[in-house]
């Protein structure tokens, strides 16, 4: 179910928006709009929607109108025009009442440069949105404490945000939206102003607490790393506008155009494909109990492979077996497949990135399977199609 | 052939203005009074009720408990003391109580314009011009009004200074809410935070140091002003300068001009050292 839904939303900065969005309808360019009326077009007929308990990163360089995009869903910037719908409720149609009401009740925001009110130490930073509510003085109390647990900022709330690190203080932006039990957050940049490895434990802790908490998150960001990794799906701009809009896999396997195909270019491809992206269908199994040594040998031939994975009747991956040991088994006369399964293989999850893959591969020769929580088989990867799939996006292995 | 311009009666032109708001702003200008005149008075007895000595002791402690450095503690008790010593502590105590009294209705009146004109930009817009009159035109000018309105006296005294040292209150509050980083702002707006709730959980505490720098700026202001008034009736320290000019009494003069000094830079630290609270 959309939760939040954009459509075509635009926002001109200027004196003149009125005309600039005259010119904009006539498909003027950005730069010449500006010329004319000196209004600069902030976002461009922006739509997408953003998905119940889901999160997406809305990525692009700065400038590319993506803090104005956030800003507009809860009206901090004015839209110039288009719906903005968010639980049903046509939000540009608030009153100024009501729309502060929708912000106390809808939104948590974590901003850039984390915005602590340095007059304030933690627990009473974490209590603000609560005191705005006019929350019983315990319950803000009792929330603000839960949510500094749930930060892993337990016993901080006397310090003040000087007292912290970046990467704490943080932390406590985080606490602050999440004390309200929102909905939905809004986050700007919410990373970026922290050095790379407390930006990437922030990563880590926000998709664990997502995992439980099951948010609907607007993720700002102009990382591609961070959007491939957080979003589930990617909204990529360019100039205001929409660039490209899908999961992280769309983005990087079929970018739509250069621009997308640019950005892709300095992602650690190896980092970012998974065994499901590059996994193969595999072209047969042998099924434990009902496919003998000769059943499993001419599956081998037909298909010109070594070695064949086995399953048992719930498609639960057994072991593999291989053709020279089938074959013995052939010359035996034996019946069953039992006696040449290798049961000792390796086995990865879908999720499982290239980069562990190559590492895995090396020293084995049969493929690797790729299996489910319940051990069912999804795909197979051999070395060279995973070779291919990092040479294609131009990966260096 | 000789031709001249007619002269513009800007002068007149002020006057009439003043007569008809002398006649029809007097309620104004009795509560004014009332408030004022009552307001020293209550100070005055208050400071002059008790021995001098003690005064200053309870001075001295006063400052020490708000500032919390001895220093200042012990230039207070031997400053007050050379006063009295010298003679002229109930023209400071008149003195130290125009300035507070000048100085409460001042920030009383400046510090809400100073936020009005912080929220509204076309507020400030056309209370800029007025500031920045009111800070250029010599501070004697205003004495000549204050007569009309109050007579001679204190209270005309008090009115000249309320109007000289009021806008540096106005225009440090408006400085000061400004300067709140709008990223802060912002976030109080992004949690719903209405028109109220900003101003005084966010844009007052961190404009509070700004703010009181505006305040101490104003005491100076009027401490400078309330010795001008001298010549309006003021009496106290301005006083004591007044009489010694016009009786060359150059000894008596700095006398008195060193106790105003004295009770500037007691005031002075005391209020540095409130703002950086």
């Amino acid at each position: 179910m959309a939760k939040i839904e954009l459509k075509n939303v635009t926002k001109i900065f200027g004196d003149h928006p009125k005309k600039a969005l005259a010119m904009l309808e006539q498909g003027k360019a950005k730069d010449e709009i500006q010329a004319k009326t000196g209004s600069v077009v902030g976002v461009n007929n922006v739509s997408f929607n953003v998905n119940e308990g889901e999160i997406v990163v809305v990525m692009g360089l700065s400038g590319s109108g993506k803090s104005t995009l956030v800003r507009c869903i809860n009206r901090l910037f004015e839209p110039t025009s288009g719906e903005i719908i968010v639980d049903g409720q046509d939000v540009r149609k608030l009153n100024k009442e009501k729309l502060r009401e929708f912000r106390r009740e809808k939104f948590g925001m974590v901003f850039q440069n984390f915005a602590l009110f340095p007059h304030r130490n933690v627990i009473h930073n974490v209590e603000f949105g609560l005191e705005i509510q006019n929350a019983d003085k315990t319950v803000r109390r009792e929330k603000a404490e839960k949510a500094l647990e749930l930060v892993g900022l337990k016993g901080w709330g006397d310090k003040f945000p000087y007292e912290l690190s970046g990467g704490m203080q943080q932390r406590v932006g985080l606490a602050r939206a999440l004390a309200l039990d929102p909905d939905m957050l809004l986050m700007d940049e919410a990373f970026s102003a922290l050095d790379p490895l407390i930006r990437r434990d922030m990563q880590d802790e926000l998709i664990s607490l997502q995992q439980t908490m099951r948010k609907t998150i607007v993720f700002i960001s102009h990382d591609l790393d961070e959007a491939l990794k957080l979003g589930d799906r990617i909204v990529l701009m360019k100039d205001g506008a929409v660039v490209q809009i899908g999961t992280p896999e769309d983005i990087l396997m079929n970018p739509s155009n250069e621009y997308v195909a640019k950005f892709v270019e300095e992602v650690d491809i190896t980092k970012v494909l998974t065994a499901e992206t590059i996994m193969k269908k595999s072209q047969d199994v042998a099924y434990l109990g009902t496919d003998g040594p000769r059943t499993a040998m001419r599956k081998m031939k037909n298909n010109a492979i070594a070695s064949l994975f086995v399953l048992d009747k719930g498609n639960r991956l057994q072991g593999i077996v291989f053709a020279d040991q089938v074959a013995g088994l052939i010359e035996k006369g034996e019946k069953s497949l039992e006696p040449a399964i290798v049961k000792d293989i390796a086995k990865v999850s879908p999720g499982t990135a290239a980069s562990e893959l190559f590492a895995l591969m090396q020293g084995i020769s049969h493929p690797v399977a790729v299996v489910d929580e319940n051990d069912k088989l999804k795909g197979i990867i051999v070395k060279g199609i995973l070779m291919a799939a990092i040479a294609e996006r131009g990966g260096n292995p | 052939m000789s031709f001249e311009l007619p002269r513009i009666p800007l002068g007149d032109a002020i006057e009439a203005v003043l007569n008809f708001l002398v006649t029809h702003l007097a309620f104004a200008t009795k509560a004014f009074s009332a408030v004022a005149d009552q307001g020293i008075r209550v100070m005055e007895s208050g400071m002059m009720a008790v021995h001098p000595i003690l005064m200053i002791l309870i001075l001295t402690a006063i400052v020490f408990y708000l500032t919390r450095q001895r220093g200042v503690s012990v230039f207070t008790f031997l400053g007050l003391g050379l006063i009295w010593n010298l003679g002229l502590w109930s023209a400071t105590v008149s003195t130290l109580s125009l300035v507070l009294v000048a100085t409460l209705i001042a920030i009383s009146i400046g510090i809400p314009i100073g936020i009005f004109c912080a929220l509204n930009t076309h507020a400030f817009n056309v209370v800029r011009p007025v500031l920045d009159f009111m800070q250029t035109l010599p501070a004697f000018v205003y004495l000549i009004p204050a007569i009309p309105f109050f007579g001679l006296g204190r209270v005309a005294a008090i009115f000249a200074t309320v109007i000289f040292s009021m806008p540096p209150a106005i225009r440090f509050t408006t400085l000061g809410i400004r300067q709140v980083p709008k990223e802060l702002v912002e976030c109080a707006d992004a949690f719903g935070a209405d028109r109220w709730q900003k101003l005084f959980k966010i844009q007052l505490p961190l404009a509070k140091a700004t703010i009181m720098g505006g305040v101490n700026q104003t005491i100076m202001l009027a401490l400078s002003m309330v010795v001008i008034a001298a010549m309006i009736g003021a009496r106290g320290l301005g006083g004591e300068v007044w009489r010694a000019i016009q009786r060359l009494q150059p000894g008596a003069g700095f006398e008195a001009g060193i106790g105003i000094v004295i009770v500037a830079i007691i005031l002075d630290r005391v209020l540095q050292k409130l703002a950086k609270q």
